[in-house]
């Protein structure tokens, strides 16, 4: 089971669609709360990450009764330096996002919190994607 | 879990089978079947959406009738907080209570008054150390079924302690059973008037407790022309009244979570806006707060279904100027633990009404069927086949419970389908029968 979601960039009105999607189904197909918290959780915050530094993108999730996989992809500015944006309260969002109440800096470490595998792929001018696994078993 | 019985009742006759409600339900609970609306009971929150935005006024919320409390020896009214902004220039609260003895009840315990004691205690649980914050109220009972329904993981954050109205309906029968000893417990009647059916369905379902002290729902709506006469009747009021500006405000949304006297609180009301919060809290988006008071109707209490004044007119502003803030004797200060028959008996669990199947492998395959299926239909959303969406629908069809010919578009098409196999059936059929 796939699902495929677009991403509207700097519209944080609709920012955790998404997400709010993926929990849906999630919980239709019974999967546990604690679960649908974490999986949701990272979508949401790689959903806004798009929305704040990408101008948007695309989202994949796949299901199986085994596996959650979400892949997150932008053509965005990307990361120079991923291991300083994993970093706890590290971010280059703008002063507008944090007015909003985003840009913490705890988005990429909370998607790696909350899920079995993270991995980041970026080049600077191109975009950034992202992958996210959580294990049902 | 047995059936749930719920508080919204049809007008069969009044329905039109238009699809007002089936559009507004928060949780899908509504399909229009065989030309009328029905209710799926375990998915039903009681939020009274639909008796509110249906045009024919066909559903209406099931109450006890005040005729009900002659049943009883001894009738307790339990006024609800909101009732008091009913009234064009009330001074004083004393003027009700009184009314309310005239309408045949013995006694009368404001629900306000526990609110203040819930206020209290729930000051004492944020001092907690070990509990899932921000703490979600538990006064509106359609908070805790959309919770239960839609945002299971937020169960922990509930705040487990009973509600004002449960909390005065214990406190109400404990001084009845004191009082007069002579009283069998079946003989005592406590009746909340209440500005919301959920109350109704709380008070036969409760959440948190095993059984609910409530013996019957009054509706403030019915219950207000019978009261404006007997609060006439009053010359000078007894003093009855014992809640203050606290108890009072809890009428209202914002009432509860600022007299916590704690700032890091969020106050949301109109099922829209709850829903949005608690997504928001999921997404662990609003972690700073403490507190979290979210009431199902526009305005809170005041707005619920069963009452008479638009909810931002209800307002209680002139009758607070003269009160206390608060007379639980309590100090906000003060160190003390929960009583424990103030507490919760059983936790919020999660409801499994959303689930498509208890076998995950079955389950993703009706999911696979049901965005195939979701594709395949127009996608307008129109509600012609009864659903509130096109993805409801292909829901249905999974489940059984609809056939994708209920879809008009998709009907027509068939039909045009028939119409093309007939037609070329029918010419060849003519071109062989015409020939001399």
């Amino acid at each position: 089971m796939t699902l495929h979601y677009d991403i509207d960039g700097e519209n944080f009105q609709t920012a955790g669609e998404a997400s709010a999607n993926v929990k849906k189904v999630l919980r239709q197909l019974g999967i546990s709360t604690d679960i649908i918290r974490r999986v949701a959780i990272a979508m949401y915050e790689g959903e806004i990450n798009m929305v704040i530094h990408a101008n948007g993108g695309v989202a994949d999730v796949a299901i199986t009764p085994d596996r959650i996989e979400m892949t997150l992809e932008d053509s965005g500015n990307g990361i120079p330096d991923i291991a300083l944006a994993m970093q706890e309260g590290y971010s280059t969002a703008p002063e507008n996002v944090h007015e909003l109440g985003f840009g913490a800096g705890m988005g990429l470490p909370n998607m790696k919190k909350y899920t079995d595998e993270m991995k980041i792929e970026s080049t600077v001018g191109v975009g950034t994607k992202v992958f996210m696994a959580v294990n049902l078993k | 879990m047995a059936e749930f019985i719920h508080s919204v009742m049809l007008d069969v006759d009044r329905c039109t089978g238009c699809t007002n409600c089936v559009k507004r339900c928060p949780t899908e609970a509504i399909r229009i079947r065989e030309g009328k609306a029905s209710i799926e009971s375990r998915r039903c929150i009681d939020c009274g959406e639909c008796i509110r935005v249906c045009p024919q006024k066909a559903k209406s919320a099931s109450y006890d009738r005040l005729e009900e409390i002659e049943h009883y020896r001894w009738k307790v009214a339990l006024p609800a907080p909101a009732l008091y902004g009913q009234f064009d220039n009330l001074e004083s609260v004393d003027r009700v209570l009184n009314g309310l003895l005239l309408c045949g009840f013995d006694d009368v315990a404001e629900v306000s008054r526990s609110a203040e004691f819930v206020t209290e205690y729930t000051r004492c649980y944020l001092r907690r150390p070990d509990i899932v914050k921000p703490v979600i109220s538990s006064a509106c009972p359609v908070v805790s079924r959309l919770i239960s329904v839609r945002f299971a993981s937020l169960c922990p954050n509930i705040l487990p302690i009973l509600s004002p109205v449960e909390y005065a309906a214990r406190k109400a029968r404990r001084k009845a059973l004191n009082e007069h000893p002579d009283l069998r417990d079946d003989e005592i009647g406590i009746f909340f008037i209440s500005p919301c059916p959920a109350k109704v369905s709380y008070a036969r379902q409760p959440i948190g407790v095993e059984k609910s002290a409530i013996t019957g729902v009054l509706s403030i709506r019915e219950l207000y022309f019978r009261l404006v006469g007997t609060m006439k009747q009053v010359a000078v009021p007894k003093p009855l009244r014992r809640s203050g500006r606290i108890g009072l405000n809890w009428a209202s949304s914002g009432g509860e979570a600022s007299a916590l006297y704690n700032s890091k609180y969020l106050a949301a009301d109109g099922i829209e806006n709850v829903i949005k919060v608690l997504e928001e809290i999921e997404n662990e988006n609003l972690s700073e707060l403490e507190f979290v008071e979210l009431n199902a109707c526009p305005g809170g209490c005041v707005g619920g279904c069963l009452t008479v004044e638009n909810p931002y007119i209800a307002r209680v502003h002139h009758l607070r100027r003269s009160m206390t803030v608060a007379q639980t004797g309590i100090s906000p200060e003060q160190e003390r633990d929960i009583p424990r028959q103030y507490l919760w008996e059983r936790p919020l669990t999660e409801s499994s009404v959303l689930k498509l199947d208890d076998d995950m492998d079955q389950a993703l395959k009706k999911l696979a069927e049901i965005k195939r299926l979701g594709q395949s239909l127009p996608g307008l959303d129109c509600g012609a086949c009864g659903a509130p969406s096109c993805h409801a629908l292909a829901e249905d069809i999974v489940q059984g419970k609809a056939h994708e010919t209920d879809c008009i578009f998709v009907m027509r098409e068939k039909i045009r389908e028939i119409y093309r196999t007939v037609s070329q059936l029918t010419g060849r059929e003519q071109e062989g029968g015409t020939k001399p």
